[in-house]
């Protein structure tokens, strides 16, 4: 099987996180879009790790454990970010990131 | 067709089906459910591609961790589909005019590269004992600082999420 099919559904999960991003004003729904693109990214990352495994080469895990990092760094993006949505809706009661126009002044 | 390529197929279109659910559903809970049935698919892929310990800690991360916490917050906002304003259309035309533009631009770069196949034998790359040697001999150092990283979210997360 081409790892061209891994390519293109990868592709595919990325534009819609980036449509999504670009349509929903909702911003928790924007960052489920956020975490879409992230695993479209880790799924291209694990193809190629296989590829260069079947390739021979012994250190392909290397790819694997960036997908670890991406991880990690998207735990910690959801756990900031999550508590930001919290407290922006306390103070306004809307999750609507247009009110978000008011950061301007 | 073999059945590695029947396997990714459905898996695919699951994927695809349920990623589209997640943007376009009114609901902000049917989007977390999608995401859910998109996370499991991916670990399927996972499985696919002989990244076993990968998958799993994608499984637990992502669809117990992560998705438990978004369907928290949003049952903690008492969110339903009139919550969010249906106005100015033409912003959700635009943003999906420029996600499909996206998507046929990547495609026409793409679709004359040539790739080697993938293989369907075994491969034990994905397997923990690798993983971890690979982990702590020569990712000693982004492994710790991830870790001041994730103790900083914390910390960061327990000061913005406190009321006053």
């Amino acid at each position: 099987m081409p790892v061209q099919y891994y390519i293109f559904l990868s592709i595919a999960l990325f534009c819609i996180g980036v449509m999504g991003v670009l349509m929903r004003r909702n911003a928790i729904i924007i960052f489920m879009c956020v975490e879409l693109m992230l695993n479209a990214v880790n799924l291209l990352m694990v193809a190629f790790s296989k590829m260069w495994a079947d390739a021979g080469k012994i250190d392909a895990g290397g790819a694997q454990l960036f997908v670890f990092f991406i991880m990690v760094v998207a735990a910690a993006e959801v756990a900031v970010g999550l508590a930001i949505i919290t407290m922006v809706y306390r103070n306004t009661h809307s999750v609507d990131i247009n009110i978000l126009n008011r950061l301007k002044n | 067709m073999s059945t590695q390529q029947i396997i990714f197929m459905v898996l695919s279109f699951i994927a695809l089906v349920s990623a589209l659910g997640v943007v376009l559903s009114k609901n902000p809970v049917t989007s977390v459910l999608c995401l859910i049935v998109t996370f499991f698919t991916i670990a399927g892929h996972y499985i696919m591609l002989n990244a076993q310990f990968l998958a799993v800690v994608h499984i637990i991360v992502y669809s117990g961790a992560i998705m438990v916490l978004f369907l928290y917050v949003m049952m903690l906002m008492n969110m339903n589909a009139d919550l969010e304003p249906q106005k100015r259309n033409w912003l959700k035309y635009a943003g999906a005019i420029s996600g499909g533009a996206l998507l046929v631009v990547l495609v026409a770069a793409l679709r004359d590269a040539s790739m080697p196949g993938l293989t369907s034998q075994a491969t034990e790359v994905g397997l923990i004992k690798n993983l971890g040697q690979i982990l702590f001999k020569q990712y000693v150092v982004p492994f710790e600082v991830s870790s001041i990283l994730f103790l900083s979210a914390m910390v960061g997360a327990v000061v913005i999420g406190k009321k006053d």
